[in-house]
């Protein structure tokens, strides 16, 4: 369903994505991990046609994303969801405006009606009855889930995640990794979700991708990862400081 | 060596330039695309135009008063030499309304309002909210520079009639005052050599003034690299290419008003 076929992207000369494979399809979840700053924000910016390939492709459905006239690309938008990493809640609305933010622009609906959605999809991340406050009144976990609230109110066919789980506590974070597996098993969405998470990353995840040099190194269900014999994955996984990540490899 | 090195930076500073141009004009055809293609957001305007107008009211009157006491006090001084003062009065009306007024307004409004448009757009791209008004099936354009660019249009003109009236205020004060010009003849010295084509051309420059503004500032906003430092110079650019582009044109308009006219 989502394809990226030797992706590149660089920035002043140095290569963030290099030639970067990966394929996802229909109703999975896959979990890139890799290291703070490899590009694993850069590469989700991509799928969703805000930043273009220097080369390669990314096809949503066999259709080059990259190559989309706005027009389609705003239709192909709607069945997406995103939340960013830094939540990107826009600060001139309320909460509840920002989360009706796309009901209110793209559909017909009353206003009634999305005041119902809105309210869903707050519930469902944790947050009721905090509509009226603005973005500015919220601590980083909320506005986290705020954002999260925004990505699903649309009820999107393809979920793309930006470190989900960080920056919650433990108990907030597991019941979003449960958000985020009901949406797989109830409404069979799509789902591409980073983060550094490992407990998080095993049980969302269908499939985990270890993100190294702009590339993927290595895919496989949790259990291939947990067990791998690649040296690179076995240090990030184990999260210890020696190895070969931080040897001379690095840069 | 070192000429070689200058003309190289001469050669990029032209590219920028004309890539900011080309830029910049892009996005005025965007705009005007966006304007004239319904939905229409009447809400989103209305809150601009409150920001924008309403908000400089006061500025707009400090200034252009204190503008009219000057013009009437430094006409005095000249025609006093020629016992010319009854001249005060149009000197005033007419200065205020062609020059005087649309480009005192159009510089305080950059000062004011264009930087604040520079700045929050600014910030919301360094903040990923104009990456995420995209990821909403939102064109940026329409959403944030649309409304700006409707309510600068129309507040602007209007600041500026008021602007010019407050400076008549102004200059009717000292001549009435302190240069014992009774108050119907100064009114009536105002107004009957004024023309509606100085209102208007005032009003003409006004429109390019506003167009100017909320282009430039929009369009450094949201070319916006690097946190809170690229919004600090971006807004610094804005007001400061804001205010040459004012005078200049101004000076271009004013030399082809007086042809034409
Ligand atoms: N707009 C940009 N302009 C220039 N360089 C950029 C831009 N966006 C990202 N980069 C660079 O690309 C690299 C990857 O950034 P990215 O945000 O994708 O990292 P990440 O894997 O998401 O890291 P983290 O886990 O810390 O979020 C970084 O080195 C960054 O400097
Ligand atoms: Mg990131």
């Amino acid at each position: 369903m989502i394809e990226a076929a030797n992706v590149s992207k660089g920035f002043n000369g140095r290569l963030v994505l290099n030639r970067l494979n990966l394929k996802v399809t229909k109703g999975e979840t896959v979990v890139i991990i890799g290291r703070s700053g490899c590009g694993k924000s850069v590469f989700l910016k991509h799928v969703i046609g805000l930043m273009k390939p220097n080369e390669g492709q990314i096809l949503v459905d066999g259709v080059d994303v990259g190559a989309l006239p706005e027009k389609e690309l705003n239709r192909l938008r709607m069945r997406f969801g995103m939340l960013f990493q830094s939540a990107a809640l826009f600060d001139s609305l309320t909460v509840g405006e920002n989360v009706g933010f796309a009901l209110m622009e793209h559909t017909d609906l009353s206003e009634k009606a999305i005041h119902g959605r809105v309210e869903e999809a707050l519930e469902l991340v944790g947050l009721k009855g905090i509509q009226e406050l603005k973005p500015s009144e919220l601590s980083g976990g909320m506005k986290k889930r705020v954002a999260l609230a925004r990505a699903i109110c649309m009820r999107p066919e393809i979920l793309l995640y930006d470190e989900p789980t960080t920056g919650l506590d433990p108990i907030m974070a597991d019941a979003i990794n449960d958000l985020i597996i009901e949406l797989h098993d109830k409404l069979k969405v799509t789902s591409i979700a980073v983060t550094h998470d490992m407990v998080s990353a095993y049980k969302i995840g269908t499939r985990i991708a270890m993100m190294y040099q702009g590339q993927i190194i290595q895919i496989g269900t949790p259990e291939e990862i947990r067990n791998s014999s690649n040296p690179v994955v076995r240090q990030f996984i184990t999260g210890s400081a020696a190895g070969p990540i931080t040897d001379g490899s690095s840069k | 060596m070192r000429i070689e090195r200058w003309v190289t930076d001469c050669g990029q500073r032209v590219m920028d330039g004309v890539r900011f141009a080309g830029g910049a004009f892009y996005l005025f055809l965007q705009t005007l695309f966006w304007i004239a293609l319904p939905p229409f957001r009447p809400r989103q305007s209305y809150e601009q135009m409150v920001r924008i107008g309403v908000d400089s009211l006061p500025i707009a009157t400090l200034t252009s008063f204190f503008i009219g006491i000057v013009l009437a006090f430094q006409s005095a001084y000249q025609m006093h030499k020629v016992s010319a003062e009854i001249y005060i009065p149009s000197l005033v009306s007419i200065s205020m309304t062609r020059e005087i007024g649309p480009v005192l307004t159009a510089l305080v409004v950059a000062g004011r309002v264009g930087a604040s448009i520079a700045a929050e757009l600014g910030s919301m791209k360094v903040t990923e909210q104009i990456d995420a008004l995209e990821t909403l099936a939102s064109n940026p354009v329409k959403y944030l520079v649309a409304p700006r660019f409707v309510a600068l249009f129309t507040m602007l003109p209007l600041l500026t009639v008021y602007a010019d009236f407050v400076g008549i205020c102004g200059g009717y004060l000292v001549s009435v005052l302190k240069l014992g010009l009774s108050p119907s003849l100064y009114i009536k010295m105002s107004f009957d050599p004024l023309s509606l084509k100085d209102i208007f051309t005032g009003l003409f420059k006004t429109l390019v003034f506003s167009t100017i503004i909320c282009i430039i500032s929009c369009f450094e906003g949201m070319r916006v690299e690097g946190g809170a430092e690229g919004v600090g110079r971006a807004t610094t650019q804005a007001v400061v290419t804001s205010f040459i582009l004012i005078i200049v044109s101004d000076a271009f308009f004013t030399v082809v008003f007086y042809f034409i006219t």
